[in-house]
């Protein structure tokens, strides 16, 4: 069989999102012809980029074994200090010695979690629910609590770049952000990590199995303090990538959506229980939900209606290949 | 500090029980990762790995698809992995912890030319395990431990299964066939054209009273979805099991156990056992029923002084009668298992792999316990591929093939090697 086509095609959870999203689309575009154009592209790119960044982090967490929730509290912390930082010190400060700020910061909060959990032996989701508080906490008592919206000048310059813009014939505007790059060279690099570097083979290792990663030798803490330090660099430069493009630094943004990235994940086929995910499927994944959230209304959905169908999708999603598995093995036993 | 990857360094593996593979990755990452780690290399190089596995596959002689995940393998392929992990690491030394707990005979037999293969080769081998025949037929040199401390020691051509099972347990232990059922007993279980797609068809047979029933077949032979079959864990097609003559409702566990019917699962670990819980609540859980005093309270003193009375009458050794149930050894966990059963008092009682991953000690006190309760009048199934136990226990035995009953034994009257042939014809 040729290496380039998985014999599994049929039955993987991508195939299942990549239906759906296709369905959708088609539904999309039936009930309103001016769905299918570049602008909705445009628009959906631009929904994807933070998500997809933060998603790519949840992805590595669960692929070791993990679950991560604070992410987001990581994202905005290093966003809105980075900002505060650059507003105090230096308003012209270049956006990427900003960036470089808030992606430190991300690492470090990170790397509190991976102390905890690699080191300490900590269960995962106990942690990261208890820095979420911490970390969120944290900046709205010692930080702010105010909405900036006087961004340092370079951070609204690096917003308004952008790749390509236009108007289409029917009269609607479109751009493709600078940031969209960022998104690109995140899948690029974690692409590397995880199937090009002994690094990345161990995390999917220990999270198949961590008992056997240790036996063989494999160094699990160590792997497993990268993983979270890895997310928290993810967050530090999603946060502050969303801080520039809504040209606002708002304390309270970002958290409460890491269920939503993680439910996205969950679609692209990775598993609570470690060892499995797929760059590829938490990017369909992603684009499910963003779609959902933000073009649900051009089907005649009530945007009411939009956590409703998410649920539906991961229950659906997730349920038919689990239950496809379950059928498999009581065939063979 | 010796760690693994330093005696992987020189030479030492260890192939667990559990085989310590990754269920996720692909059997040639499997084989290949411990190579690669060793080698200190931090990019991960696809084809190199493949090729890691493939001449690993080659050197034992046996193919397997390169590419499928370790999780979607049976378990003797996870084994023939977990060995090639081993020789592509160049071990020099491969330990090897009851390697052959999980395999029918047949694979026992590849295993067993596999090893040889690597005595040719110039790697040794311990074998750790508690199956005297393989110990005596793979070995040069056999070590017999008892409580941690070195009791025999000396050429595997020094010992036979009797000497070295007296050295693992200090006491003799012929074990006596069973005595003949007596004449006119009662039929206890009657099963007539029991038959499930795709499993086995055409299985009938009588229990009587204090008769025990061995049926035995390879893997895959329908044996295990038979027995699960007779307690209503799997549902047939069609056929009837009646048990004193009235009809027992199939496919429902719940009427089975009414009937009397106690089932003893083959995997105690995850079918058999809460295994966090203590021996007083496992036991106590297979008639909570009766242990419900007023007010539907439970009487816990009842309930602990029925699992001690048990626990006295099956010598299960453990701590207390509150430790959880998985300190225990696998024989005593076992004996958990039956006394759960043997307090509802069933009329039949089937047990699946009754021995498996016990020592040999326990296992002759499992079949001294399987004599006694056939005296007194329960009617045993033993489903086993285990020739020897089924030799020592049963009064008559069921060969399957195929789902199909092929052959049928009377106890006593046949070896182990004709049985043996039987089995695989």
């Amino acid at each position: 069989m040729n290496k380039w086509v998985p014999r599994n095609l049929l039955t993987r959870n991508e195939t299942l999102v990549a239906g759906v999203i296709m369905l959708f689309c088609i539904a999309a575009t039936l009930s309103d012809p001016l769905f299918f154009s570049i602008t909705t592209l445009s628009d959906l790119l631009r929904a994807s980029i933070v998500i997809g960044i933060l998603a790519i982090g949840a992805m590595l967490v669960l692929v070791s074994g993990g679950i991560d929730v604070s992410f987001t509290a990581i994202a905005v912390f290093a966003m809105y200090s980075s900002t505060v930082f650059a507003l105090a010190v230096w308003p012209d400060m270049p956006w990427p010695l900003i960036f470089l700020i808030s992606i430190v910061i991300g690492a470090l909060l990170g790397a509190i979690n991976g102390l905890f959990i690699a080191f300490f032996g900590l269960p995962t989701l106990i942690v990261t629910l208890g820095t979420l508080s911490v970390f969120r906490g944290f900046l709205l008592t010692f930080i702010g609590s105010q909405r900036i919206s006087a961004l340092p000048s370079e951070m609204r310059d690096f917003s308004r770049g952008v790749i390509a813009r236009g108007t289409t014939e029917a009269g609607s505007f479109y751009s493709f952000p600078w940031a969209l790059a960022a998104l690109v060279v995140v899948i690029v690099l974690t692409w590397f990590i995880l199937h090009k570097t002994m690094l990345g083979r161990s995390i999917y290792a220990i999270g198949g199995s961590a008992e056997s990663a240790r036996r063989l030798g494999i160094n699990v803490k160590g792997t497993q303090f990268f993983v979270y330090v890895y997310v928290g660099v993810l967050a530090g430069l999603a946060g502050i990538i969303h801080g520039s493009m809504g040209r606002m630094a708002d304390p309270f943004s970002l958290v409460g959506l890491e269920l939503s990235v993680i439910a996205a994940v969950v679609l692209g086929g990775a598993r609570l229980i470690g060892g499995y995910g797929t760059l590829t499927g938490t990017l369909l994944g992603v684009a499910l939900i963003v779609i959902v959230q933000n073009s649900l209304i051009v089907v005649g959905i009530p945007t009411t209606w939009q956590s409703v169908t998410i649920g539906l999708l991961i229950l659906i999603g997730t349920g038919v290949p689990a239950y496809r598995t379950k059928r498999a093995a009581a065939r063979s036993g | 500090m010796l760690d693994p990857r330093i005696a992987a360094a020189a030479g030492v593996m260890v192939i667990f029980q559990d085989f310590s593979l990754f269920p996720n990755l692909s059997v040639y990452e499997n084989i290949a990762f411990a190579t690669q780690l060793s080698a200190h290399k931090r990019l991960y190089d696809r084809d190199k790995a493949r090729n890691i596995a493939r001449e690993a596959l080659d050197r034992i002689g046996v193919t397997i698809d390169l590419d499928v995940r370790v999780e979607s393998l049976p378990v003797a392929h996870k084994q023939l992995v977990a060995i090639c992990r081993a020789l592509a690491s160049e071990a020099r030394l491969i330990i090897m912890d009851e390697p052959t707990t999980a395999l029918t005979e047949k694979e026992v037999r590849r295993l067993l030319g596999i090893i040889r293969r690597l005595k040719e080769d110039g790697v040794a081998v311990i074998f750790v395990s508690h199956k005297l025949a393989e110990v005596l037929e793979v070995s040069e040199k056999v070590v017999v431990l008892r409580n941690g401390k070195k009791v025999a020691e000396g050429p595997a051509s020094e010992f036979d299964t009797q000497s070295l099972a007296y050295h693992m347990t200090g006491r003799e232990m012929p074990e006596t066939p069973p005595s003949v059922v007596t004449a006119g007993a009662r039929t206890l279980m009657r099963v007539d054209n029991l038959a499930k797609e795709g499993s086995f068809a055409d299985i009938s047979f009588e229990l009587k009273a204090g008769e025990v029933l061995g049926i035995t077949g390879l893997l895959g032979s329908g044996r295990t979805s038979l027995a699960k079959a007779l307690f209503g864990l799997v549902a047939p097609d069609h056929g009837s099991i009646q048990i004193d003559g009235r009809d027992v409702a199939t496919g429902d566990p719940i009427a089975a156990s009414h009937a009397g019917i106690g089932y003893v699962p083959e995997d105690r670990l995850t079918e058999g056992l809460f295994l966090s819980q203590s021996i007083a609540r496992n036991v106590a859980i297979g008639r909570l029923d009766h242990h419900s005093g007023r007010g539907g309270f439970l009487n816990a003193s009842g309930m602990i002084a029925e699992a001690a009375g048990w626990l006295e009458r099956l010598k299960v050794k453990a701590p207390d009668i509150d430790a959880a149930v998985q300190s225990l050894s696998g024989g005593n966990q076992q004996r958990v298992v039956l006394a759960r059963w043997l307090s509802r008092a069933p009329r039949v009682l089937i047990l699946n792999g009754p021995s498996v991953g016990v020592d040999v000690g326990s296992k002759a006190d499992i079949h001294g316990i399987i004599r006694d309760l056939s005296r007194e009048g329960i009617g045993i199934i033993v489903i086993s591929d285990d020739l020897p136990e089924l030799l020592a226990t049963c009064h008559g035995i069921l060969v399957m093939r195929d789902g199909r009953v092929t052959d049928e034994v009377t106890g006593g009257s046949v070896t182990e090697e004709e049985l043996a042939h039987r089995l695989a014809s």
